[in-house]
């Protein structure tokens, strides 16, 4: 049964807007007026337990609003949304032992205090016992590569270091549903790596399931198999990365370096040429005819060296929001590719 | 084994009971060590409240050259008293909520299966414990200075103050966090504090003794809640004249009063909450 169900989630907030100057401003005091932004669109989309799921869109495409529906922090304004068959607005007990938000740069541990004590005070909100929570503090920070660190006040913390024992402040009641709002923003490579890392582990050592937004893909590529688009409050695409680049990515990129040079038209002949400097060509060729055009270019070239690469998946997603696939080319809501689960 | 893969225990009384004690110990002590790191700070917020202190230097002296009620003495020891109320009842549970609210740092407290409230109490509570020490200090030095105001007040009426003073400050807790409320529909709902402010600084006793007062107006205003902030446990401890059950009664009705605009408040506000920011 899935652990996340989401049909026809919408948010629409009122925004004030007022006209610059001092008119403006004398017309917004004695008749201020709104217009409703469609924040989220009508999303749907189902999450299987131990699922993680990346959740990708440029700024403002409604995603870290989704996030604040699926728990609880806002209300939807049409729509369901059950997270471990909880309503996630009504923030029953049960549903809030279940799930955990973290937001990169943005901090629930005490400023001024060690992150020991606010550890404290969320074992105690969860009611686990000081043996047991010991026995979990150490075991997380054993994962994060985090000690003497927790007995110092947060504010004396490197950003990376903060993030870790943020992340141990959000994991002590043991969430299965973990939400993560750019959980790597700001951290420097390796920082990175070891929140990745630990995320990966988590999720396989406790089945948890997670939703992640990122900027960055190498977040995506590295714990997510399923990604979600969305893009100006609408779904675009649900499944798998690869189906992603076969979707908005239909050509690949063959480079070759040649023994001799050709002529440009007699290049073109074998498809459409992206570059082409002294040997070294560049053709982005159709994933359906690829065989073929390799066997022909080997075959009539004159190829020392030749390879076949995707373009990288930032390029494809950004070209996916910069077209606006759905809204301008009038496509349904939401594709999927074969491999992702229905919905 | 997963967590969610446990059988779900049965919530009992005892496991309730014991869960509020931990969570109650732990956010005490760990909010009066937050308190503690801010010790230098603490006396200044201790010495912000002499306003009683001042007013007593002003009323004393003119106590000395008319005709009051309340001799000098009187007077010393009343506004003694206000500042001990005072430094007992201080709230700013609305500048923190609104801060939380329009910045959408509630978003962290609303995730966990605790009331965003207690954290706010109980840092109040625990800033009290780190005030005293100061507190002492003041008063140690007032009577000093004011030998003859010095009093022993009877066992009764000291165990009936501090159940006052206990009130007063649930209730200035209680009416600011209400009026915090209005956070989720204006962005600086500190304004209806500051409103709220002018009636108490005249109504509460704080500038002058109810006994004070015009009888009518008196009488009106013991039917609001400003008398209960401070003049009410003042008079209690002092044995002045005024009625000390219907005082606590009115006191409770005023608190009930409150919650219930505050719980509606609260449900209301969640629905419009946008948690920006965050």
């Amino acid at each position: 049964m899935s652990i996340i169900q989401v049909h026809n989630l919408t948010k629409v907030y009122p925004v004030a807007f007022k006209q610059p100057g001092l008119k403006g401003t004398v017309n917004h005091f004695f008749n201020r007026q709104y217009k409703y932004v469609e924040a989220v669109k009508g999303v749907s989309f189902e999450l299987e337990p131990g699922e993680v799921v990346g959740f990708l869109g440029p700024n403002g495409a409604g995603k870290t609003t989704t996030l604040k529906m699926l728990t609880g922090l806002i209300h939807p304004s049409s729509g369901d949304a059950r997270v471990s068959g909880h309503v996630p607005f009504k923030r029953a007990t049960p549903f809030l032992r279940q799930i955990s938000l973290i937001m990169g740069q943005k901090q629930q541990l005490i400023w001024d205090l060690p992150a020991l004590d606010s550890l404290k005070i969320n074992a105690a909100i969860y009611g686990i016992d000081n043996d047991e929570a010991q026995r979990r503090i150490d075991e997380l920070a054993e994962m994060l590569g985090l000690s003497r660190q927790l007995q110092q006040p947060v504010r004396k913390l490197s950003l990376g270091e903060r993030m870790k024992a943020e992340l141990l402040a959000a994991l002590l009641h043991r969430p299965t549903v973990l939400f993560l709002d750019e959980p790597t923003l700001g951290l420097d490579v390796n920082a990175q790596e070891a929140v990745r890392r630990f995320l990966r582990d988590y999720n396989d050592r406790y089945n948890a399931t997670l939703i992640l937004t990122s900027h960055y893909m190498a977040d995506i590529t590295a714990l997510c198999k399923r990604v979600l688009l969305i893009h100006q409050g609408q779904l675009i695409y649900d499944g798998s990365l690869d189906g992603l680049l076969a979707q908005f990515a239909p050509c690949r990129a063959v480079q070759l370096d040649l023994g001799k040079a050709y002529d440009r038209a007699h290049l073109e002949t074998f498809g459409p040429v992206e570059q082409a400097e002294g040997r070294s060509v560049r053709f982005l060729v159709e994933r359906d005819r690829l065989t073929e055009t390799v066997s022909r270019l080997l075959a009539e070239l004159d190829v020392v060296d030749l390879s076949v690469t995707d373009p990288p998946i930032e390029e494809v997603i950004g070209q996916v929001f910069e077209q606006g696939q759905v809204a301008d080319q009038g496509l349904a809501p939401v594709m999927t590719d074969s491999s992702s689960p229905s919905i | 084994m997963t967590p969610s893969a446990l059988p779900p225990k049965k919530p009992s009384l005892g496991r309730n009971l014991r869960r509020a004690l931990s969570i109650t110990r732990t956010l005490l002590s760990v909010y009066y060590a937050y308190m503690v790191e801010y010790r230098a700070e603490l006396m200044f917020w201790v010495l912000s409240g002499s306003l009683p202190l001042i007013l007593l230097g002003v009323w004393t002296e003119a106590a000395q050259g008319g005709s009051f009620a309340l001799s000098s003495a009187d007077f010393a020891r009343y506004f003694l008293i206000v500042f001990l109320t005072r430094q007992l009842t201080v709230v700013w549970v609305i500048w923190d909520v609104e801060k939380e609210v329009v910045q959408g740092k509630l978003s962290f407290r609303l995730l966990q299966p605790l009331d965003p409230v207690w954290h706010h109490f109980a840092g109040h509570a625990a800033e009290r414990l780190a005030r005293i020490p100061f507190i002492a200090v003041l008063i140690g030095l007032f009577f000093g200075l004011y030998p003859e105001a010095l009093w022993m007040p009877s066992p009764t009426r000291l165990i009936l103050f501090v159940i006052a003073v206990a009130l007063a400050f649930c209730l200035r807790f209680l009416a600011q966090y209400t009026f915090a409320m209005f956070a989720f529909w204006i962005e600086r709902a500190v304004a209806i504090e500051r409103f709220w402010f002018l009636f108490y600084l005249f109504l509460s006793g704080m500038a002058a003794p109810l006994a004070m007062f015009p009888p009518a107006i008196a009488q009106i205003a013991m039917w609001t809640p400003f008398p209960y902030l401070i003049y009410f446990p003042v008079a209690v401890l002092l044995e002045l004249d005024t009625p000390v059950a219907q005082g606590f009664g009115v006191m409770l009705l005023w608190l009930g009063l409150f919650g219930l605009v505050n719980r509606y408040l609260w449900r209301k506000g969640l629905q419009r909450y946008s948690g920006m920011g965050a």
